[in-house]
């Protein structure tokens, strides 16, 4: 054996090279697609864009990173969310790129139009709220999907820089600042025998209605905790439904703020598209309770 | 005093070896079928070994039509593939068959497949699946016992 290991190491006898040598099959030399702009993941496991940008559900971030990029690939995807309820709309946009299903980039813009509502108010009739994000959120641990005879979720953490455009308006209603940031994590996991994904993620906030109405207020400036939660039922490879929650702080004196609730379906064609249709109640929004309406959103990416 | 001592120390190493046992067993790290008797009416699900069996002809004609997982099958032995692929599909479903092949990590440590090939695969068999009329959430049940084996069978990165 010495022998050999010696005489392979010096480059000699051919006879006992060729013993040795395996000769690969087809298969053995076929090699993966290692393009780095991929879109490898199972559908709609990279989740949809949520409200602020991140990949989630419509509410709330997921631990999943956005894009169909597996763990060798870069996937992106952008979307435009609206929002109807009775008194106000929202209109949200963004883009998201995914690293190597391991960090996750985000940007959104947010404009919620307070219609008669900015009136009322005396700002204007269909004042508007503009408020942009940048969201980043790395994996952590685990693999949602892959990982099934795990109890282990997949688990992530991310934060959300948010500015909002209406510094005077925000002080005025007894927010202390225009700006903030979100910090949470996210576990989740798709339980595939039973065809059901769940994601609970905890989130440490001083944002008024995500942040369209400010941060911290008179009530209250502190970071608090939220709870947010989300639960999916596959009907089919390209079909979901679903429902979510998510808690809010009350931070403003004049503007009572109430958790969140939605029940959706989301719809994935392909890779390429995917469309979620919701019916969010959003509660009391400043001066006009019982805001509940429809949630559409459309996401294009790879 | 010693006996019940004696006792204890078996009661111990009972609930000991228990764990260590399911942390063996519990995960697919080396069990290429593991077989879960539960999964019996999944395997009706399937139109029992003969529909395995006719599933995996149009499973192998995707996985050939796939350029993504063509070169791994194209020119191989594909009868004996198919017929591996059975049995071990059978015996997680619980069905009465043995599986006669070889570990997922030894089959596939000379392959060069990446987690895109191996989701690949899967969406193939989905693809095939789907074809022979298997109810998704029955798919979805053997899907959850085959995911693991990313593990073994996914060699890069």
């Amino acid at each position: 054996m010495l022998a050999l290991t010696l005489s392979l190491a010096l480059g000699t006898p051919a006879q006992a090279q060729d013993a040795d040598v395996h000769e690969p099959s087809p298969a053995e030399r076929a090699r993966p697609d290692d393009s780095v702009a991929g879109s490898e993941k199972l559908l709609l496991t990279a989740g949809v864009s949520e409200l602020e940008g991140a990949a989630g559900g419509g509410l709330t971030p997921w631990a999943v990173i956005g894009g169909y990029g597996t763990r060798d690939q870069i996937g992106a995807s952008a979307f435009y969310t609206r929002v109807n309820v009775p008194d106000y709309h929202l209109d949200g946009a963004g883009a998201l790129i995914g690293f190597l299903d391991r960090i996750e980039f985000s940007v959104a813009q947010q404009r919620f139009d307070t219609e008669a509502v900015g009136a009322a108010l005396g700002l204007g009739r269909g004042f508007t709220f503009r408020q942009n994000i940048i969201g980043l959120k790395v994996k952590l641990a685990g693999d949602a999907v892959l990982e099934q005879d795990s109890w282990l979720p997949q688990l992530s953490v991310g934060a959300q820089f948010k500015k909002n455009d209406r510094g005077a308006v925000l002080e005025a209603i007894g927010a202390k600042d225009d700006h903030g940031i979100d910090f949470y994590a996210s576990a989740t996991k798709l339980y595939l025998a039973q065809s059901i994904l769940a994601n609970v993620t905890l989130r440490f906030t001083r944002a008024n209605q995500i942040g369209i109405l400010g941060f911290g207020g008179d009530r209250n400036d502190n970071y608090t905790a939220q709870l947010e939660g989300s639960l999916a039922w596959l009907l089919s490879r390209n079909l979901a439904i679903g429902a979510e929650y998510r808690m809010k702080p009350d931070n403003l004196g004049i503007a009572g703020e109430d958790d969140w609730f939605d029940a959706f379906i989301a719809w994935a064609p392909g890779k390429h598209v995917s469309l979620t249709l919701a019916y969010a109640d959003l509660g009391n929004i400043v001066i006009k309770d019982r805001q509940r309406g429809l949630y559409a959103s459309v996401q294009i990416g790879f | 005093m010693k006996a019940g001592s004696i006792l204890l120390n078996a009661l111990l190493l009972g609930v000991l070896g228990a764990g260590l046992t399911i942390g063996q067993f519990g995960r697919a790290d080396e069990n290429p079928a593991p077989a879960d008797p539960a999964l019996l009416p999944v395997f009706e699900q399937f139109g029992g070994k003969p529909g395995i069996d006719a599933l995996m002809e149009d499973f192998m004609i995707r996985l050939i039509d796939d350029p993504r997982t063509r070169d791994y099958f194209a020119e191989a032995d594909q009868k004996h593939i198919k017929q591996m692929l059975a049995e071990q599909f059978c015996v997680i479903l619980g069905g009465p068959c043995t599986y006669t092949g070889k570990g997922m990590k030894e089959t596939h440590a000379r392959l060069a497949i990446n987690e895109g090939g191996f989701n690949a695969l899967v969406e193939d068999l989905q693809l095939a699946m789907d074809m022979h009329k298997i109810p998704f959430r029955a798919q979805n049940k053997l899907l959850a016992k085959l995911a693991p084996m990313h593990r073994e069978i996914v060699t890069r990165p």
